[in-house]
């Protein structure tokens, strides 16, 4: 079994583990941010490029260090590799960029964005990025379509992590949707409007790291952070039936799947729990589900939170990067 | 005379067809190398030296060595004639001129590896050319080189001409493969290579027109009479698509180790500067090559002349080197504007990145708004810096390397003309006195 190293932690693990779920395994204070791989979805990760760490020792076998940095999610550890990930200079200066170019088209309408305190961009953009941006061109749009009753598009969100493809592929009968046209024009559609129908579509939601797929349900409902999630599960014949209520006062506002510690749903559920069973009464209650204490949906609000980079890297010292003098 | 190899019948009158190609030693190849393992196959292209010719100059040989084996499992040859690197077209010359030679070829490899099917990926706008490859194709059939039980020997073998749609990905290999499967033409994330799981999921060799054109010279004469042709690592003869201020824009095939300022100024090759120009710039290897200017592509650091080789052109580095890449010699004299060029590389790559990595899809688009901005009068001397920190930040970072493709012409047009940048920016006038268009225009006409 493989023995790997990653910022300096040793730890042994089974063959053919990821660079990412070694550090995962490690703690969150190790594992580097990924933004479109999911466990649950094969083939994905690699694209988005936010997880790259920096081999400098490719193995026990062969110690020479990787030339480029590597997406930790798509590369195998082998026995005596030895990973930097918030230790390595290149690993923060090329996260801080790609969490710039992730954000160069992003419209920032966080203010009005259901995603908004839920959303891995802000989290990833609070964590790695920079106070201010260094464009000035105008931001990238899309012409709007409307892919369904449940489900609302916000392309210009979008930052292309192909999640909701792969949960298209793999988990409902039929794909309809995919990404179109090609670059930085690229886009999330349909070919026929309002054509996303299908028990387990919503599912995309889940796995949208951003707010470029939301539960239309709830749309401008409330902000996440007033609403509290309950755990609990239902006689279901098409899915698991556990699912996360969110309340706002007696009000089930909105359903999605159980999520674990990196943000992940435990199972997919389907649609009917998801859009169409919200009186409490449908529901077995099983309490409050846990909510990371670094979330704004613990604080209730945005004013005491405290920058998470504080609690997860109490053991790293902070690098000093170029050119950042304004935090 | 420099050596001609692979157009050495190119002048030939017909040889686009079978019966003039045979007449003139056609399918000889085919014959050596049936009668040979496909090891010793293999044996004699590694002896040779040959190195791809798309791009990257990785040896041939020891490409075709890593291809797994497994029993019962088919294998592919692919090979890549999507050339569509802005100041290359050498593959198209080939293929329109000779069809035959890289069918031989095609048959010969496939011998080697042990494939039963072929595919040619060719570019979408290359339209005629897949009439002329396919013709010859059905050629190669009807005399018995193609289709079931080759000239006896048992040994099967299936060629396709498979037509992309006009992406300069697909050129990249695996978002080649992608397409040829019928899907979107994203790279894929390697590992697995394709030489272990490529085509379908089986393993798949891909290589350059020219490449496999070159697998026949190498089994005619063998590969140790091959390596003797060229310098050092750089063994055998090169396609070179020459174009810009020069007198005779063209395909050449030189014998590399001939040095650049020969291939420049000699009548045999470029025939000189047009007009009488002076020479202020070359792209040495098509458009994601560093650019280098006068002084720097004529001799290396050290002072001696520079060699037109894979090592020759790479010599310094990035610092003061290029590439040799696929060969799309570019040359500017002085009339033409760095910056300029640079805009109509980074639109390039921009309007081709196929948008599924974060760094080249929204840095490509960035680079080129802001050199828009910059030939529009309204750069800043910070925009130059952040053009320079942009391309750093896409140069690694992608999938594939088409980031680092469009981040290097960048870097090396700041790195050797950053004054140019710099007068632009003072001096946002200057475009009035350097109309790289009108030049083009005028080009047009002398030729």
């Amino acid at each position: 079994m493989p023995i790997v190293t990653i910022d300096g932690r040793t730890i042994e693990v089974a063959d053919g583990t990821t660079i990412l779920q070694a550090a995962r395994l490690i703690g969150p204070e190790v594992a580097p941010p990924a933004m479109c791989f999911y466990t649950k979805l094969k083939t994905s990760g690699g694209y988005c490029r936010t997880c790259l760490v920096e081999v400098t020792k490719g193995s026990e076998k062969d110690p020479r260090p990787m030339p480029k940095l590597v997406a930790s999610c798509r590369t195998t550890v082998m026995d005596g590799m030895e990973v930097g990930n918030l230790k390595s200079e290149k690993v923060v200066a090329a996260r801080k960029s790609v969490v710039e170019f992730l954000l160069l088209n992003h419209p920032l309408d966080c203010p009005i964005c259901d995603q908004a305190g839920e959303c891995y961009l802000q989290d990833l953009s609070y964590d790695h990025g920079s106070a201010k941006t260094r464009t000035d061109f105008e931001r990238r749009t899309f012409d709007k379509i409307d892919i369904g009753p449940y489900i609302q598009l916000h392309m210009t969100r979008c930052i292309l992590c192909y999640r909701c493809v792969k949960v298209a592929d793999q988990i409902t009968d039929h794909r309809v949707h995919g990404v179109m046209n090609r670059g930085d024009q690229s886009e999330i559609s349909t070919y026929i409007e309002k054509a996303v129908d299908n028990d387990f579509s919503g599912n995309v939601i889940d796995v949208c790291p951003v707010g470029a797929l939301t539960d239309k349900t709830f749309r401008f409902k409330s902000r996440v952070w007033f609403t509290k999630p309950i755990k609990a599960h239902r006689n279901c014949n098409k899915c698991c039936g556990k699912v996360n209520l969110w309340y706002k006062g007696d009000e089930v506002l909105r359903v999605t799947g159980l999520k674990d510690q990196w943000g992940e749903v435990e199972e997919f559920i389907c649609n009917t729990c998801r859009f169409d069973t919200k009186k409490t009464s449908d529901w077995t209650i099983e309490g409050p589900s846990q909510i990371s204490r670094t979330s704004v949906i613990s604080a209730n609000h945005y004013e005491v939170f405290v920058k998470p980079t504080e609690f997860t890297l109490n053991n790293v010292t902070p690098l000093q990067i170029e050119g950042e003098n304004n935090s | 005379m420099g050596r001609k190899i692979l157009l050495e019948h190119d002048n030939v009158p017909g040889i686009q067809g079978y019966d003039v190609y045979r007449k003139n030693g056609g399918y000889a190849s085919v014959e050596k190398a049936i009668k040979m393992t496909p090891e010793a196959i293999v044996e004699e292209v590694k002896k040779s030296g040959l190195r791809g010719r798309g791009g990257a100059g990785f040896p041939t040989g020891m490409k075709w060595s890593f291809l797994a084996k497994p029993e019962g499992v088919a294998r592919y040859l692919v090979c890549n004639a999507d050339e569509s690197e802005p100041g290359t077209f050498k593959d198209r010359y080939l293929m329109s001129r000779i069809p035959h030679l890289l069918i031989e070829g095609m048959i010969t490899s496939s011998l080697a590896l042990g494939v039963k099917t072929a595919y040619i990926y060719i570019r979408g706008e290359f339209f005629y050319i897949v009439r002329i490859l396919e013709k010859a194709i059905n050629e190669a059939y009807a005399n018995g080189w193609l289709g079931k039980n080759i000239l006896g020997s048992g040994v099967d073998l299936d060629l396709y001409v498979h037509v992309g749609a006009g992406a300069y990905i697909c050129g990249e290999e695996t978002a080649l493969l992608e397409s040829l499967e019928g899907k979107r033409g994203n790279p894929r994330i390697k590992p697995p290579f394709p030489a272990i799981a490529g085509l379908y999921g089986c393993p798949t060799v891909v290589n350059n027109v020219e490449t496999i054109a070159a697998v026949v010279p190498v089994i005619n004469m063998g590969g140790e009479e091959y390596a003797k042709i060229g310098i050092g690592k750089s063994a055998g003869t090169k396609l070179i698509s020459a174009s810009g201020h020069i007198n005779k824009p063209g395909v050449y095939e030189i014998e590399m180790g001939i040095t650049v300022e020969d291939f420049i100024y000699s009548d045999e090759y470029c025939g000189g500067m047009l007009n009488g120009g002076k020479l202020k710039a070359v792209v040495a290897g098509g458009s994601s090559v560093p650019i280098l200017p006068a002084d720097k592509i004529l001799s290396t650091a050290n002072g001696e002349k520079r060699l037109m080789s894979y090592e020759g052109l790479a010599d310094g580095g990035f610092a003061t080197g290029t590439m040799l890449g696929s060969g799309g010699f570019i040359v500017m004299d002085e009339t033409a504007s760095v910056v300029q060029n640079l805009h109509t590389f980074a639109r390039f790559y921009h309007h081709e990145s196929c948008g599924q990595c974060s760094p080249c899809r929204e840095g490509t688009g960035w680079m080129e708004k802001i050199l828009h901005k910059i030939l529009d009068g309204h750069g800043t001397l910070a925009d130059v810096d952040l053009l320079w920190e942009i391309q750093g930040k896409i140069e690694g970072n992608t999938i594939c390397p088409l980031g680092d493709a469009a981040a290097w012409p960048v870097a090396s047009a700041i790195r050797h003309f950053r004054s140019e940048f710099e007068a632009y920016v003072n001096n946002p006038g200057v475009l009035k006195e350097v109309n790289h268009y009108n030049n083009v225009y005028n080009l047009v006409k002398t030729h």
